[in-house]
């Protein structure tokens, strides 16, 4: 199966097929969604999408690394990353049919 | 932050929609995003991240209870990659001695 690339203009596309907005207000509305999510997560809140999955600020300890490839020391900042944990809805669904009687 | 108060923050934005519109909208994308990584699928989200699949091989593990040795099978199991422009936004203003 050819693995293909879904973009925002897909996102758009399909809220265009399905409530019928105009296709400028449906990219407005797939940008509003992921700026309100980014809003949220900035101020180091956790975002959850039933059925979909959980966003999470998780704060790593600062530490001292390497590079790979030259094997020089090099400080890492304390810093934050985010994690995001599916949900078993999604992780089902992706898993349907694909070790027969699912 | 929940998904109804998702709903909430954008449909104050968009007052003109209904707000069951406005859930359509929310449940349409998260939907269109499942189902590509069903086909498997990667969605790029420039600025946000990036969601594609990963493909674990079938291995032997083992039941903790009773230590018997149990076949798990392949399965697909869904990654995120933070994209690097929220990469930075979640680092502004962290003060880890705060």
């Amino acid at each position: 199966m050819a693995s293909r690339t879904v973009t925002r203009a897909d996102l758009s596309e399909a809220v265009y097929r399905e409530l019928g907005l105009s296709r400028a207000e449906s990219a407005d509305l797939v940008e509003a969604i992921l700026e309100q999510i980014a809003e949220a997560l900035a101020r180091g809140e956790k975002v959850k999408i039933s059925s979909f999955g959980t966003f999470e600020v998780r704060e790593k300890r600062g530490r001292v690394g390497r590079n790979p490839k030259t094997g020089e020391e090099a400080p890492i900042d304390p810093r934050r990353v985010l994690a995001f944990r599916p949900s078993h809805v999604l992780k089902d669904r992706m898993n349907e049919g694909l070790n027969g009687a699912a | 932050m929940i998904k109804s108060e998702l709903v909430d923050a954008l449909a104050e934005r968009h007052p003109h929609l209904y707000q069951r519109d406005v859930e359509r909208v929310v449940a349409t994308v998260f939907d269109e995003i499942s189902a590509a990584l069903t086909r498997g699928d990667r969605v790029e989200l420039r600025g946000f991240g990036a969601f594609s699949v990963k493909q674990r091989e079938e291995r032997q593990g083992r039941n903790p209870r009773t230590g018997e040795t149990v076949s798990v099978p392949q399965k697909r199991v869904p990654f995120f990659k933070t994209g690097k422009e929220l990469r930075e936004r979640i680092n502004v203003d962290f003060n880890p001695e705060a």
